[in-house]
């Protein structure tokens, strides 16, 4: 453990809010320094201020835009996460099923997601749903993965003591496994929220008809570099906010996590 | 041939037991035919060199795994599975990283569906008993490992055990903390008089705390010889009046293990006490 020389009230603070702020400033400040020193069009890469100003001109739209993006995001992210939790239970209670079904989920896996979207466009039609069936497809293996692993790797002293003390399979899994799982969970959960908006965007990119995506693709065509820019803006402020939401559940369900880790 | 043994008083009776187990290389037979009888309220030290199938034999008696062959009883019953009266405590503490020491202490409890609010108190006590009382509310990583291993005694103490099986409880312990265990280990068991088998590879530990040690011989495990240790209670590590007795039962169970890879065959029966 390293040795701590600030109050630690105050150096937690510092690490947990001021570091990544100054690491966004510094990120910022660079590519404005680059657009200056470089002299770049703001067609071919715009700098900081035009990209605000891209914002205000049609903020009514980008946020309305934005919170299509956001609620497909999310719903598919909820619908991810509750299935790839409940089929790593199922595998994880029943060696049969897993034996049966983890080469096909390996295959499923390994097919590019893209690839699926006009099959999508066939099967689903238009709209929101499209979209959020790629969210899905994009987070459920890193979730159902992770999970799996998490429940597999419960240590043999636990369960061990838990046999000497003839607790049956439910109670072994609950009191147990799946508490000890729970780190491993949120590894995938927390891969899974950027991917959740990649997936959001590929149906948008596909689908232009609503949402962040379309706009990328519409300021595209109109050589509206700023606006395309905006957009972007806004999905890594989304990325990073969902990153960081699932990152506090984590400190709030699995508080311990962190110090057996160390 | 043990019948004389298997009266009220036995806590615990093996009669040719033996376990093998099926390795690519064919079969091994970890234990072979043991015959050891302990009696209610004894403490029996288990001693021997790795392999030897100490814990093995702690394993049997517990009901974790089935033997190959014999008959083992505890409390007059073959076990056939874990029993709520024999506690098992392992070499590493095994407690649950995300619930408090009490929460720990009370895991028992709640597999068995007993009701936590009747043995809230009692787990209280034993914390109290092993000097973890204010560490309740603490989570486990904020322990020493001393003190880890003190919770997982407790939470075997919980289920008020007629038997308490351990296996190399203090061998993940620094010196000082392992004598620290045993002595406490002592006044524990001559507080509640609880059957203890308790596996180590420490002479001094078996020699403090121990009625009696088997001594086992490795591949095929057998028991070589079963050793009185009649020091007067409570002993210690330190200097005091019984010294020479300690040293003459430390020199005879190192001549024994050093002995056993070279077993003079000793017939386990005549053995029995």
């Amino acid at each position: 453990m390293p040795v701590k020389r600030t109050s630690p009230r105050s150096s937690q603070l510092w690490s947990s809010a001021g570091l990544p702020v100054l690491g966004a400033v510094l990120a910022v400040a660079l590519w404005w320094l680059a657009t200056r020193v470089f002299n770049i069009e703001p067609f071919f890469l715009p700098a900081p201020p035009d990209v605000v100003d891209a914002f205000f001109r049609l903020p009514a739209y980008l946020l309305s835009e934005a919170w299509v993006t956001f609620l497909e995001t999310v719903t598919g992210f909820g619908i991810a996460a509750a299935g790839g939790l409940a089929i790593a239970i199922v595998l994880a209670a029943s060696r049969t099923i897993e034996r049966m079904t983890l080469p096909l989920i390996a295959g499923i896996n390994a097919v590019p997601k893209v690839a699926l979207a006009p099959l999508l466009l066939v099967w689903i039609g238009f709209g929101t749903q499209p979209k959020i069936v790629m969210v899905v497809l994009l987070c459920f293996f890193p979730i159902l993965v992770s999970a799996m692993a998490g429940l597999t790797a419960t240590p043999s002293d636990l369960s061990e003591l838990a046999s000497s003390l003839a607790a049956s399979w439910w109670q072994t899994f609950v009191k147990v496994r799946l508490p000890w799982a729970l780190p491993q969970v949120f590894v995938g959960l927390k891969v899974a929220t950027s991917l959740a908006i990649v997936g959001a965007i590929i149906g948008e990119v596909i689908q232009p008809d609503r949402g962040l995506g379309s706009v990328v693709v519409s300021s595209g065509q109109s050589a509206d570099t700023p606006l395309a820019f905006a957009a972007l803006t806004l999905l890594a402020i989304m990325g990073a906010g969902l990153f960081y939401l699932v990152g506090a559940l984590e400190r709030i369900l699995v508080p311990w996590a962190r110090a057996i880790a160390s | 041939m043990t019948g004389a043994q298997t009266s009220g008083s036995m806590m615990i009776n093996l009669s040719e037991v033996s376990r093998s187990f099926k390795s690519r290389t064919g079969t091994v037979k970890a234990l072979e035919n043991i015959n050891l009888d302990i009696r209610d309220g004894e403490f029996m030290a288990v001693v021997g060199r790795s392999g030897c199938g100490k814990s093995t034999l702690l394993r049997l008696i517990a009901g974790l795994i089935p033997q190959s062959a014999g008959d083992v009883r505890v409390d007059g019953e073959p076990v056939t599975r874990p029993r709520r009266d024999v506690a098992m405590m392992f070499q590493r503490p095994a407690l649950l990283p995300w619930r408090t020491v009490l929460s720990n202490v009370l895991l028992p409890v709640e597999i068995f569906r007993w009701h936590r609010s009747e043995h809230r108190d009692h787990a209280m006590h034993l914390l109290e008993m092993t000097g973890l009382d204010g560490f309740a509310k603490r989570l486990p990583h904020e322990l020493s490992g001393g003190m880890q291993q003190r919770v997982s005694l407790c939470r075997a103490l919980i289920q008020r055990p007629k038997v308490l099986l351990m296996d190399e409880p203090f061998s993940a312990l620094d010196a000082l903390t392992r004598e620290e265990m045993a002595t406490e280990l002592q006044r524990i068991h001559m507080d509640l008089g609880t059957t203890v088998v308790f596996v180590t590879h420490s002479i001094q530990e078996a020699v403090l705390l121990a009625d009696r040690v088997a001594v086992l011989s490795a591949r095929p495990g057998r028991l070589r010889q079963l050793v009185d240790i009649d020091i007067p209670r409570p002993r210690s590590f330190g200097h005091n009046a019984h010294m020479d007795q300690v040293a003459a039962c430390s020199a005879e169970l190192h001549q024994l293990l050093l002995g056993s890879d070279s077993p003079e065959r000793v017939g386990p029966t005549e053995l029995v006490v």
